[in-house]
């Protein structure tokens, strides 16, 4: 059994340890309030830059000859995966969620014996990933001194895997980021940009359009925005998962800290009374005995 | 009848400016300024740097670009951009970072054509502003 002294100590640094989450704790709300409204205000323009696109694909008549970012080069063989996830830890599972999703995503493609090659955004991804992947990974990109999520990193990342899809470098995209439900509950994504994917197209209309110039320089134009658009909405569901789940995970910690300084400070309380009574015995039996 | 149509800016950070009210909207379209009044045409295009001239019965509102996609259908007019700027709050040394920014890139020698005249532009409309 621990000394008194042992015990002590153990209490006082369990103490501090809960005081450190807490802090986190309230940190990640306060940053989550902000990453979630960003997110919030960000969705309509991803949405109308989607309608926009979803209109004029619609509208295209030969589909043999439009443009490869929208109809896919016709080949399945080479799969880029772009993996998004946190520069920061301790922040649950988070990232291991990504990461598991991705996994599961790259073996089906291996079996399938297709070419695989890897985009880690963010450092915590690319830890992980390196054991197993790691010579699958072409690039890594972090964006350690931004602050919040700003649309120009996520420009950046759109500009180089198009400079890579018009090297011919690889057939199809798919991104993985975590798409923020609630506080508790974050769900990992894979969503295809390369070629696009033309899920959920009942609503477009059949109005007709006119267009300033023609269809073919606007979706030209048009594609890569989108894709540098979906990206910077992956990363800003991205930053809102991260401080909720970083927030329920130093949450836990806090409770758990909580209990474990109860269950101490009754074995505390305990080997001390148990060593005042053992005291009180000797005393005693040390006056009868005379 | 109201003379009125809806306009919706947004950037990818936020909602810019929606307004239920405008009788007129000049915007900078690529292959020139482009007038849109109530029941025009459903329309998609691009723009180029210029300035948004917004009318409505609060009266005029000027807002410079550098690039976006308007797309008008139904008497709503969505303009997606990447940059704007409300005019009337913009201060000078923006603009200038701007022009200067334009003119280092007009500098460059390995630029094509289209990005020469988008970025020749800039300048112009930068230089008018001042």
């Amino acid at each position: 059994m621990a000394s008194l002294d042992d015990l002590k100590k153990r209490i006082a640094s369990v103490k501090s340890t809960q005081k450190i989450t807490k802090a986190m704790k309230m940190v990640a709300a306060a940053k989550l309030r902000k990453a979630q409204e960003s997110a919030e205000k960000g969705r309509p323009y991803s949405e109308k830059m989607n309608n926009v696109i979803l209109n004029l694909s619609s509208g295209i008549s030969d589909k043999e000859n439009a443009p490869k970012l929208l109809a896919g080069t016709g080949q399945d063989k080479v799969h880029l995966c772009v993996v998004m996830t946190s520069d920061r830890g301790l922040c649950g599972g988070f990232n291991s969620n990504i990461i598991k999703k991705a996994k599961s995503y790259f073996s089906k493609i291996l079996d399938e014996n297709k070419e695989l090659k890897i985009i880690t955004v963010g450092s915590k991804g690319n830890d992980q990933l390196k054991r197993t992947y790691g010579n699958k990974i072409i690039e890594n990109i972090s964006f350690k001194e931004s602050k919040n999520a700003n649309y120009f990193d996520a420009d950046k990342v759109g500009k180089i895997i198009i400079e890579k899809f018009e090297a011919g470098d690889f057939d199809i995209c798919t991104i993985f980021y975590n798409k923020f439900k609630n506080v508790i509950t974050q769900i990992p994504q894979a969503q295809q940009i390369i070629p696009l994917n033309d899920e959920g197209n009942e609503n477009s209309s059949d109005e007709s359009y006119e267009f300033e110039p023609d269809e073919d320089e606007i979706l030209s134009n048009l594609l890569p925005k989108n894709i540098s658009t979906q990206i910077f909405k992956a990363m800003l569901e991205n930053s809102a998962s991260e401080q909720g789940s970083r927030m329920s995970a130093m949450d836990n910690a806090t409770r758990n800290a909580g209990e474990m300084v109860d269950k101490l400070t009754i074995e505390y309380n305990r080997s001390r009374q148990a060593a005042i009574t053992k005291e009180l015995i000797e005393i005693i039996s040390g006056a009868e005995s005379l | 009848m109201s003379e009125e149509f809806k306009i919706e800016i947004v950037n990818p950070e936020k909602s810019f400016l929606v307004k239920e009210d405008v009788s007129e909207v000049v915007v900078p379209a690529f292959e020139g300024e482009m007038g849109i009044l109530k029941d025009h045409i459903s329309i998609i295009s691009f723009l180029k740097p210029g300035i948004i001239k917004v009318s409505s019965k609060s009266g005029d509102e000027n807002y410079y670009v550098e690039d976006g996609i308007v797309e008008f259908k139904n008497n709503n007019l969505s303009i997606l951009t990447s940059s704007i700027y409300n005019l009337s709050d913009m201060d000078k040394s923006v603009q200038q970072d701007l022009l200067k920014k334009a003119e280092g890139e007009a500098g460059k020698s390995d630029i094509n054509d289209q990005t020469k005249y988008l970025v020749d532009q800039k300048i112009e409309v930068l230089k008018t502003l001042n």
